[in-house]
């Protein structure tokens, strides 16, 4: 029984293949202009290399901000949901799951059965999105997914003092022009981040065990230092955080199709 | 008796220079790297202009941002209350300012002889301060001075759902992408930023009473745009120019501090 998520976000797009619990296929491309586009390649992404066609899903759910504009889909479920279904599947002991995305950041809790108990959610302020990182990488020159690994090599982490993502950028060309290191700056960034975070992740009230969730958590610099922060130990996942969304909408989409079936 | 204010900003500089309480001259630059430079330079042109020298100042105060590294200075203000003594003396009825700059933007309360007594800042986040008009005037490709002339040509101001400067820009990008006219987006851009100030403005309850100083009070459409959004009718300071307003207060307070010190 083949079913299938299809997360379509701001800046990327994910699929997820599901039969039964096990993941078949995945792809994450980057997102177009049009949802319904997006939608289409990157399940055709997934779909191809597992040998699979469109005939060959039994069902299928949207989420992410393009999920009201995806052709092929039953249903669709919000991303609060979504994450936390598809933690839930891969770490039943997970309670609270933090999602930093390319635009937004949310922070859910969750009762021992995976169903979301409480969230919040930044969507207005760019500080402690992926945005904020996205900027600073550009300013320092650097790809988006070297910003962790080059803070890990900080000697001499330095700090931001704005939380604000303008007045950030103007710090770290200050820090630039300073003849501060690359690493020492992309550790501060990274922390500036993770304290951010931190404070949504606060106010939905921290209960173990804690994984993190969407683009943001491929960042080894932003976990390690929200773990920090938190004074937690952030729990990895046996897969791409980045297609936990889809993923979860997977799961959904297996259940509905149960539901029918039943 | 001469005085002499200085107003070292983010962005600009400002020197004012008094005769017993008339200006006599006035001077605006870009902010220098260093604040001490700026300081200089504004106010060597303020007197070259008044055909003094350093020496001829009897009292300087500083203020702004760079405020501790005006070298010539013997006091320093807070503009808060620069601000504020500038805006009563030239408009004695007045009970509110607001006050834009480059990187934050105040509200004040007076009382009937110019004193603080209420005031609310945001300098934490870009919204609201010169700063998202400049990065929108970077996106669209205009000067920042040119965007009131361009604004008032706006037909169907467009709306702009994002406070944040950084989604604000890609939301501005993608309606000129969409084919949106020039002066609707600006005007749409002046909304905004008028509703952010208002809304601090309004933390403090509103003095119908009130006047704009700044830079950004010299754009038309950011003036009209905040009368619109407090629902009153802001008082024009005539002739003076609003970015100097902060200098005008400290050269005024140098005035005050230096006579009550004769005996």
């Amino acid at each position: 029984m083949i079913a299938a998520g299809c997360d379509i976000g701001s800046l990327t797009s994910k699929a997820v293949i599901l039969d039964g619990r096990k993941i078949v296929s995945q792809a994450v491309i980057g997102s177009t202009f049009r949802p319904e586009e997006s939608a289409r390649e990157v399940m055709a992404a997934a779909l191809g290399p597992a040998g699979l066609s469109f005939d060959d899903i039994g069902g299928c759910v949207g989420t992410g901000y393009g999920r009201e504009r995806i052709p092929f889909v039953g249903k669709t479920v919000s991303e609060i949901a979504c994450h936390a279904k598809g933690a839930a599947l891969l770490m039943p002991s997970v309670r609270t799951v933090i999602d930093v995305g390319g635009q937004d950041c949310k922070a859910i809790r969750l009762d021992a059965g995976g169903r979301v108990v409480k969230f919040f959610t930044n969507d207005k302020c760019a500080a402690g999105t992926g945005r904020f990182l996205e900027v600073m990488a550009k300013l320092l020159g650097i790809s988006l997914s070297d910003l962790g690994k080059l803070s890990l090599q900080a000697k001499n982490p330095l700090s931001l003092a704005s939380t604000c993502t303008v007045w950030a950028q103007a710090e770290v060309i200050h820090h630039l022009n300073d003849g501060k290191t690359k690493a020492d700056i992309a550790s501060a960034i990274n922390q500036a981040m993770a304290g951010r975070v931190s404070i949504l992740a606060r106010s939905v009230g921290i209960e173990k065990d804690v994984c993190m969730t969407g683009g943001v958590a491929k960042n080894a610099g932003v976990v390690e230092a929200l773990g920090k922060c938190l004074d937690v130990n952030i729990r990895r996942l046996r897969c791409d955080p980045q297609i936990i969304g889809a993923l979860g909408a997977a799961v959904f989409a297996g259940e509905m199709m149960k539901g029918v079936q039943s | 008796m001469i005085t002499a204010g200085c107003d070292v900003g983010s962005l600009s500089a400002k020197a004012v220079i008094l005769d017993s309480g008339s200006i006599v001259s006035s001077h605006v630059i870009f902010a220098r790297p260093e604040p001490e430079d700026s300081a200089r330079e504004v106010m060597g042109a303020a007197l070259e202009k008044a055909g003094l020298r350093l020496e001829d100042i009897e009292c300087c105060v500083g203020t702004g941002y760079g405020r501790n590294h005006v070298p010539f200075a013997q006091s320093v203000q807070s503009e808060i209350a620069c601000h504020g003594r500038g805006a009563q003396w030239l408009l004695p009825g007045v009970r509110m300012v607001i006050d834009i700059g480059g990187q934050d933007a105040k509200a004040i309360k007076l009382d009937e002889s110019g004193n603080v007594v209420r005031y609310a800042y945001n300098d934490k986040c870009a919204s609201g301060t010169g700063r998202f008009l400049e990065v929108m005037a970077g996106a669209l490709g205009l000067r920042i001075e040119d965007m009131g002339d361009i604004s008032s040509r706006a037909k169907e101001p467009v709306t702009i759902s994002n406070q944040c400067v950084v989604f604000a820009e890609t939301e501005i990008i993608s309606l000129i992408n969409e084919g949106r006219h020039q002066p609707d987006i600006i005007a749409g851009l002046h909304r905004a930023m008028a509703h952010r100030v208002a809304s601090l403005a309004k933390g403090i309850e509103i003095d119908r009473e009130l006047t704009m100083t700044g830079g950004v009070a010299k754009n038309r459409g950011m003036f009209q745009a905040l009368e619109e959004a407090l629902g009153v009718k802001i008082m024009e300071i005539g002739d003076a120019d609003p970015q100097i307003i902060g200098a005008l207060g400290a050269a005024l307070i140098a005035w005050k501090n230096r006579d009550s010190e004769k005996p």
